[in-house]
């Protein structure tokens, strides 16, 4: 893909960022902020590719090391994110809904 | 295994996207952020079969160890952390993923190094330079966060004489070393990039004083975001440069929030204390007298009112008081009085965080009330109960445009007949102000970690 292309998609990316998060209560931000976080722990991806396409053992061991770095980002982001917001959970009592209103 | 055309990874490549959208979306409402958090995890997780299917990679088998091995150590530290100590250990999650973007870049240049003409290609090596310089600053100023949150290091502006030209030269050389990689492409200028960038880093985030660190970990969360986005065009890779560009674009608006919340400004919290003043407080201890009270005189105070008010603050939460405050207002509605907890939208140590912690303690959610809704209500309370609270009740914040938190919307508790603040200290609160409101007739102060004074007057009440 040309670097123009790229360059597209990250103007158009940086408005959808902008517009999807306006207006968060600031109950929110923690889990916003843990979440985001999470998700950017995708350079995953990149470590994966670097680290599979090493020429040698030192390249092998860094892009491992950085398969390591990331997974603990990824995997530690969305895992922390969902312990917090489990504890919202039942705190909101939908109507009809016991076990919620039991909190 | 290259099983995946180039196109279907592309479409996939989209799918996890879209799941990323959605999950920030899903995260930004009460009822849908469990989901948003999951369809995120899903969108990971997409992503992650399709580069295995559709690149030929070598050493999948150590691969997969690396990832096991990552999991490994996040899982359990995800699990098992106490919530008062989530704020670091995001900071740490988010350094280590800047530091792979970081090393990412560096495999890469060192690759595009080996395949002959290391500027043929401009915009790839000004992504490298991007992201290694971004990505290690990320790295180093997350550790200190994380170093400052765990009371690793003093939580107060850190200042060394001559920090400001230090951070100013350290930043002009980083860049200059920047343009000089995108010219020539060599290794070693991306390594002297890499050191530089995580001196930087720490620099950066040293004079930053405790109470603005959340917003400090917001920034560098966007850093990251703006590394991984450098990431994709250095791999020219559509996922990770729309999952980091997102990130770092939501993240910006997220910081900006979290500032206007605490009634800062991104540049002050940034390089206040640099400047001299706005983060940099005073230390000192006036020495006029306060009405220090026992737990017995707390119990009675507590015992005859009608509506008593709890403003729980980050003391509490150190203290891992939250059960205890629960058991007293349990005891107090048992009582016949009415009980409520006032939280500021910055009490704890970010955005949200108490109420995370009360809801963790069981604390029902009808009591917990936003500052907007029991500010009017502090006019009919008998007593405050301020529990390791202090700048979000500083009166200063309106009267004294000096103070750094000046303008931070704050808890009206001098609205209440009676006030009373649990505290260890006389110390001032992060902001490093004092504040008036202690030294205020109506106020009692109950000196002594929170749990343990809680524990007393719970004791007390019981007995009354």
């Amino acid at each position: 893909m040309s670097g123009v292309a790229l360059l597209a998609i990250f103007v158009l990316a940086v408005f959808v960022g902008f517009e999807v998060v306006s207006k968060v209560s600031s109950t929110l931000h923690t889990p916003l902020m843990s979440g985001a976080n999470a998700i950017h722990g995708i350079i995953l991806v990149g470590a994966v590719i670097v680290a599979g396409e090493a020429e040698n053992g030192l390249e092998l061991a860094v892009g491992l090391f950085a398969t390591v770095l990331a997974t603990v980002n990824l995997v530690g982001g969305f895992v922390v994110t969902d312990r917090m917001l489990e504890m919202f959970k039942g705190r909101r009592p939908a109507a009809g809904d016991p076990k919620g209103g039991a909190r | 295994m290259n099983v995946l055309s180039g196109s279907w990874t592309e479409v996939l490549y989209l799918v996890a996207a879209v799941c990323f959208i959605l999950a920030l979306k899903g995260l930004s409402g009460p009822k849908t952020a469990r989901r948003g958090n999951l369809i995120g995890a899903g969108g990971a997780v997409v992503a992650l079969l399709v580069t295995f299917l559709a690149f030929d990679l070598d050493h999948i088998p150590l691969i997969l160890l690396a990832i096991v091995v990552g999991s490994a150590l996040a899982v359990p530290a995800a699990r098992k952390v106490q919530m008062t100590q989530m704020p670091q250990l995001v900071a740490l999650f988010n350094g280590v993923g800047g530091g792979a973007a970081a090393v990412v870049a560096i495999l890469e240049l060192a690759a595009i190094g080996a395949g002959g003409d290391a500027t043929s290609d401009r915009g790839n090596l000004a992504a490298v330079a991007f992201t290694v310089l971004v990505g290690s600053i990320s790295f180093s100023g997350s550790c200190v966060t994380f170093a400052k949150l765990q009371e690793l290091m003093t939580t107060r502006p850190v200042v060394i004489p001559g920090a400001a030209p230090l951070l100013v030269g350290g930043l002009v050389f980083s860049v200059g070393i920047a343009v000089w990689l995108f010219a020539v492409g060599q290794l070693w200028l991306g390594l002297l990039l890499l050191v530089l960038g995580l001196a930087v880093g720490v620099m950066v985030v040293l004079p930053v004083g405790g109470a603005d660190v959340p917003i400090v970990i917001s920034l560098l969360n966007a850093f990251t975001g703006l590394t991984v986005a450098a990431g994709g065009f250095v791999l020219h890779n559509t996922l990770l440069l729309v999952a980091g560009t997102l990130v770092g674009a939501s993240g910006t608006i997220l910081t900006r929030e979290m500032a206007a919340a605490m009634g800062r400004s991104v540049g002050g919290v940034m390089f206040g204390a640099l400047r001299g003043g706005s983060t940099a407080g005073s230390t000192a201890i006036s020495d006029r007298p306060v009405k220090s009270v026992t737990p017995d005189d707390v119990a009675i105070l507590l015992g005859y009112a009608r509506k008593v008010i709890v403003v729980p603050g980050y003391g509490l939460a150190v203290a891992q008081a939250q059960h205890t405050i629960r058991e007293l207002a349990e005891q107090l509605e048992a009582k016949g009085i009415e009980v409520a907890y006032g939280i500021h939208p910055v009490a704890g140590r970010m955005p949200g965080h108490m109420n995370v912690l009360l809801a963790e303690a069981n604390v029902p959610y009808e009591a917990l009330k936003e500052m907007d809704e029991i500010n009017p209500e502090f006019k009919t309370a008998d007593v405050v109960l301020v529990v390791g609270a202090n700048d979000v009740v500083n009166p200063a914040a309106k009267t004294t445009p000096s103070a750094p938190i000046y303008g931070m919307p704050i808890l009206e508790v001098s609205d209440a007949q009676q006030v009373i603040f649990l505290k260890r200290s006389m110390r001032p609160g992060f902001a490093g102000i004092e504040n008036e409101l202690l030294y205020d007739p109506k106020t009692s102060l109950l000196f002594g970690d929170a749990k343990d004074s809680l524990t007393k007057v719970l004791g007390a009440v019981k007995a009354l």
